[in-house]
């Protein structure tokens, strides 16, 4: 493959600092956050990542792995750099001209940050479902299909269509929709809007899925399914998210990282970090005192 | 009396009858010397008398000299037809050379019949310039002298003051109507007396356009021919080529300004785009009549194609470059309302920019984008000054690019600025093309605005 | 085969479509460029010859036999004397060999068919060089203009050039013995049209503009101002203010050239109003700019921060109180940009002024809004309908002074917008 197209020219305003030429060093000590930030087997590995808007850090040195088909839950008061944490993760920061990340994120044990990186190649492992349902204008069919035909993964038709209804199978929205797939997308309900973009984003079978609040703008029987469906994904997929609901955070996750004023302050497993948080500010945060 | 000395005289009134209410209201005030109640000011009162004269005065004014001049003209339209004069001549005609006659000189070279209507048509105007200044100034008097004595302490003045200054802003905001009202009757009640000349029929679905009449009926050549399909053909052709050029380029000038390009270029370029929308059409005109339509042809020529000088090619490329400031900026607007999430949820899969533009802003933007094409269309069909310069005057009736057309604006021009009697079907045929081209232009504007608006509303 | 080589895979052909799209917006963009440029350099190069004056110096004897007249004589004697004759004899003077009647007119056309009034003018002003001797730098021909600027190439076959070996002799005699000098054309700006190109200035197409500038200003201005007031701050929400709104904005994309229609129609027509008078004119532009300086108003008034009227109606003024002490003073300088924008489209209109006869052609310069008169655009439309190559260079001169005045509104208008921005 060309290295020059791989070069990342879709992203003109990249302002990301990444003369770095080699991917393997992570001897990098760690001694703010509480808790097991690290772990065994990451998808993702993040060492001292700072994220600046201008001159506004607000991301200050956070370093957490992500294990590989586990759901891990970000959480924090609103404002805490968590949404912003979550998006450097697929280089969806790039879009915005003032942002600059420093620091290593690994995938699978490569700079995403790097150079060489193409963040579309990234977005296609790394998907995104975003906080409020944003389908395209177009029919429910094609807002599935829409990445398959960008990336070419299918080779006819029939292929198609299968992967259409089995991406929708697994979001848990086919049997209320199979009879209108040309129906236009943005007719659904706010909860199976956002399960259409949770199919539509399974559809491009990314390896890792980044959640930004997906059940904040639903009604509660709405979040009930889409917490279901987080549950049944995990199989496949490792999943990142970020929600302002402590419940939330306990019903899906394995793993709870609390982050504050842009630092990541206590990761743990899940059940540990709501019973016996061990840093002050965790604790303060899970019995309400504020956020 | 001339209508300026008029209009001073009723100002003078005013201020006058305003220093009166004023000194009235100030002298109660002073007699109740209830300061701590919080009064009207005194100037409220002072306006409100002086209003009360002025604007039934002003508004009898108008009215008067609305009626003058048909009421002149019936009487002394009667004082000739009662008396032994030649009745053969055009009235109308005859009028004018009466009223016109406003030196001794010109007097006196009338003849002597004219000489006496002119005498009894000066007479008929003395007497009702006077009328009319009497009962405009005796008006404003008596108006007042009753405000005046009318006004009190406990009159409202404020209240009544602000309720007619509403009443005149809502009077500003309804020019809008009675401009439009003036347009469609004025093209309308043209369009209806050439009509009656021509079949409406053979001018919207006929094919030969040679307006010149004869002036003597025996001439050759004296019958005129009004199919207005030529011209038709004619704007469309030129309007296609202007979209042809305008829209490719605007909309992905817009694109690029908007997703692409740095703050720098942006900032360096749009001025470059307000100037290309700033220059007047007649410029446009005056580069493409005497710059690119002969270098088109001499392009042609030297490919071995036989190109017109006045082709509709180079008129419609020069327009299609004057649009692209309005499809651009128009295209802005319109992307620039498609919500930020549809542009991240589609590179959250991992699309290209391009992918994203193409696959999704510009569906999601198609209605708006519909909508500014229709704006630019009626912009380019109702174009004058390009066509007028660069475009060819005979109606032929061609889809060629490279050969001369003519179009609806040229031939109102050309209709309308020669020396013509105004009650020719020449011109008459002027208002009927007027009021082709405000029909097509309003139901485009229309659409466009519905559409645009309700696209916006989409994203709201 | 799985899904990250297969997308790998269509990378290539996704980025080169990318990059041709990309490219694609660029060069639009740099054709619009392109463009302004080409047009901008085209005029100019026509312009400058148009900012220059040949003359032609010539000792001319101003005798009294010749003129019959003399320094004691009266402006309406001086006026009637024939000043030809000084000027040709000038010229027989300084060419004795010419003899044949043809040739003498040829060599009459050396100077201007306003070098007679140039030298009347003078004579007028000061009597006292009747009987003298007088050094005159007269102003020259436009075929002589165009040998000088090299508009006419000298070195063509005498068959195909305008001005003929004997003219072109006679001219670079005169340039040789110093006697064709040039200046700045301060003549363009000071004369009317003429149907002489050398003759022609603009300075009653300027004059032309700026009453009818003013009329339009006069009524669009308080008009404008006072409906989008209403708009915004006092209209109910009813049918009947739809119906304004729609107008409001329809009449903005109507075609400038049927306001022209209403113009003749209504003004010109039925209230008898003068024709090619700017008052008429400037009635119908401001009509035609009034949609574009409401709408303006309006966003100024829009911006405005509510907690700025809710202030004034606190402390007990009336809500046409609140509008006019604070609300309005604080939209003056957005209503004012607007107001600019508005008059510098008005200044550009050329169609609808053609429909009311500003069109014809006028010599004299305008002393009044009832005068007839031309307007800048229509300048340029009429000169540069007309046939004479001298013409040419005026035209695109009076496009120079015609987008300097624009221009110079813009920078108004931007001053204005950055000066006066506020951020509520």
């Amino acid at each position: 493959m060309n290295e020059a197209v791989l070069n990342g020219l879709n992203e003109p305003t990249m302002k990301v600092q990444s003369n770095r030429e080699t991917e393997d060093s992570l001897n990098i000590e760690y001694t703010d956050t509480v808790g097991q930030p690290l772990c065994d087997d990451p998808k993702i590995s993040t060492r001292n990542v700072d994220v600046f808007y201008a001159d506004n850090q607000a991301i200050h040195d956070v370093s957490l792995d992500i294990g590989a088909h586990q759901v891990i839950a970000l959480i924090g008061p609103s404002g805490c750099g968590k949404s912003t944490y979550l998006r450097t993760l697929n280089r969806m920061n790039d879009t915005i001209d003032i942002c600059r990340v420093k620091g290593q994120i690994l995938l699978d044990g490569h700079d995403i940050y790097q150079k060489k990186q193409d963040p579309v190649l990234l977005r296609a492992r790394v998907g995104m479902v975003f906080q409020k349902p944003n389908p395209f204008p177009k029919s429910i069919y094609d807002n599935v299909a829409y990445g398959p035909r960008i990336h070419g993964l299918t080779r006819n038709k029939a292929e198609l269509d299968d992967l259409v209804e089995d991406s929708l199978i697994k979001a848990g929205l086919f049997q209320e929709v199979k009879d209108r797939l040309h129906a236009p997308g943005t007719g659904l309900s706010g909860g199976q809007q956002q399960r259409l973009c949770i199919a539509r984003t399974i559809a491009v079978q990314p390896e890792v899925i980044l959640m930004d609040e997906p059940a904040s703008a639903l009604d509660p029987i709405a979040t009930a399914k889409i917490e279901e469906l987080i549950n049944e994904l995990k199989e496949n997929f490792t999943i990142v998210i970020v929600t302002h609901s402590m419940q939330q955070a306990a019903r899906v996750s394995q793993r709870t990282a609390y982050f504050h004023m842009g630092r990541l302050i206590e990761v743990g497993e899940t059940d540990q970090i709501f019973t016996n948080p061990s840093h002050e500010l965790t604790e303060k945060y899970i019995t309400g005192r504020f956020g | 009396m001339k209508i300026s000395l008029m209009i001073f005289l009723l100002l003078i009134f005013a201020a006058f009858s305003y220093f009166m209410a004023r000194q009235k209201i100030t002298t109660a005030y002073r007699q109740h010397k209830s300061k701590h109640k919080i009064l009207t000011l005194p100037k409220y009162f002072g306006y409100v008398a002086a209003l009360s004269s002025l604007i039934p005065a002003l508004l009898m004014m108008f009215f008067l000299q609305m009626v003058e001049e048909p009421y002149i003209n019936h009487e002394i339209s009667s004082f000739i037809s009662s008396s032994q004069f030649d009745d053969n001549q055009d009235l109308n005609l005859y009028m004018n050379e009466i009223i016109s006659a406003d030196t001794p000189e010109k007097v006196a070279a009338l003849s002597a019949e004219k000489q006496q209507v002119h005498q009894r048509y000066m007479e008929i105007q003395t007497t009702t310039d006077r009328t009319q200044a009497v009962i405009v100034l005796s008006l404003a008097i008596l108006l007042a002298v009753w405000a005046f004595k009318k006004i009190n302490t406990d009159t409202p003045a404020r209240r009544v003051f602000e309720r007619i200054v509403e009443g005149i802003l809502l009077l500003a905001a309804s020019i809008a109507i009675m401009t439009t009202v003036g347009i469609v009757f004025s093209v309308l009640f043209e369009s209806t007396r050439f009509f009656g000349e021509v079949p409406i029929l053979s001018f919207m679905f006929g094919t030969e356009w040679s307006p010149q009449t004869a002036i003597r009926a025996d001439q050759v050549g004296s019958s005129a021919a009004f199919g207005a399909v030529p011209l038709f053909v004619g704007t469309m052709l030129i309007s296609f080529i202007a979209l042809l050029v305008s829209v490719p380029l605007g909309l992905m000038s817009a694109i690029y300004l908007s997703e692409y390009a740095s703050q720098r270029v942006r900032s360096l370029t749009k001025p470059v785009l307000e100037i290309l929308a700033g220059i007047p059409t007649v410029v446009y005109g005056f580069f493409a009549a005497l710059t690119v339509a002969p270098f088109i042809r001499d392009l042609g020529q030297s490919m071995g194609l036989s190109v017109a000088s006045e082709s509709a090619l180079a008129a419609g490329l020069v327009m299609g470059i004057m649009i692209i400031p309005f499809v651009s900026s128009l295209s802005d607007d319109v992307l620039s309302a498609v919500p930020q999430s549809l542009r991240e949820g589609s590179l959250g899969l991992g699309a290209t920019r391009s992918e994203t533009i193409i696959k999704v802003l510009i569906p999601a933007a198609l209605p708006g984008i519909v909508g500014g094409v229709l704006l630019a269309a009626s912009r380019a069909i109702g174009e004058t000054m390009i066509v007028v310069m660069a475009a060819g005057l005979a109606a032929n009736l061609t889809v060629n690019p490279l050969d001369a057309v003519t179009t609806v604006t040229v031939q109102i021009v050309t209709l309308l600025t020669g020396d013509q009697e105004f009650d020719s079907a020449k011109t008459l045929a002027a208002f009927a093309l007027g009021l082709m081209l405000f029909i097509t232009t309003l139901i485009l504007n229309v659409i466009a605005l519905h559409v645009v608006r309700k696209y916006r509303e989409q994203y709201e | 085969m799985n899904n990250t080589d297969i997308v790998k895979q269509s990378l290539k052909k996704r980025y080169f479509k990318e990059r041709l799209f990309k490219t694609m917006g660029m060069l639009s963009i740099v054709t619009a460029i392109l463009f302004l440029l080409l047009l901008l350099t085209d005029i100019f190069t026509k312009a400058w010859p148009a900012f220059i004056q040949t003359r032609v110096e010539l000792t001319v004897d101003l005798n009294e036999a010749d003129l019959g007249i003399d320094a004691q004589s009266d402006e309406q004697a001086i006026m009637s004397a024939d000043f030809r004759k000084p000027i040709r004899a000038a010229l027989l003077n300084t060419f004795p060999e010419v003899t044949k009647r043809k040739q003498k007119r040829e060599l009459y056309s050396l100077t201007s068919m306003g070098a007679e009034f140039q030298l009347r003018d003078m004579v007028i002003e000061n009597p006292q060089l009747i009987g003298t001797q007088q050094t005159i730098q007269f102003m020259a021909d436009d075929d002589v203009d165009a040998v000088i600027k090299g508009t006419i190439d000298r070195l063509l076959p005498e068959s195909d050039r305008r001005v003929k070996n004997d003219k072109l002799g006679w001219i670079e005699t005169l340039e040789a013995s110093g006697q064709i000098t040039t200046g700045f054309n301060w003549h363009f700006f000071a004369a009317g049209d003429s149907r002489e190109p050398e003759m022609a200035g603009i300075k009653g197409a300027i004059l032309g503009s700026l009453y009818t500038l003013l009329v339009t200003l006069a009524l669009s201005f308080p008009v404008a101002v006072a409906a989008a007031i209403y708009l915004e701050e006092f209209a109910p929400k009813n049918r009947f203010i739809d119906f304004i709104e729609i107008n409001i904005n329809n009449l903005a994309a109507v075609p400038s050239i049927v306001f022209g229609l209403l113009g003749l129609a209504v003004f010109i027509n039925f209230f008898s109003m003068p024709r090619s008078a700017p008052i008429v004119g400037g009635i119908v532009l401001s009509l035609m700019t009034l949609p574009t300086i409401i709408i303006a108003s309006r966003s100024a008034i829009k911006a405005v921060p509510p907690s700025l009227r809710e202030a004034a109606l606190g402390l007990g003024a009336s809500k046409m109180q609140s509008v006019f002490h604070h609300v309005l003073p604080a939209a003056l300088p957005g209503i004012l940009t607007g107001t600019i924008i508005g008059m510098a489209q008005a200044l550009g209109e050329t169609a609808p002024l053609l429909m009311i006869g500003m069109v014809a052609f006028i010599v004299d310069i305008p002393q009044s809004v009832t005068d007839p008169s031309t307007v800048l655009p229509i300048q340029v439309f009429l000169w540069a309908d007309s046939p004479e190559r001298g013409f040419l260079e005026k035209t695109s001169a009076a496009i120079m002074v015609l987008l300097f005045f624009l221009i110079a509104m813009n920078a108004i208008a931007i001053y204005l917008r950055k000066k006066f921005e506020k951020k509520w």
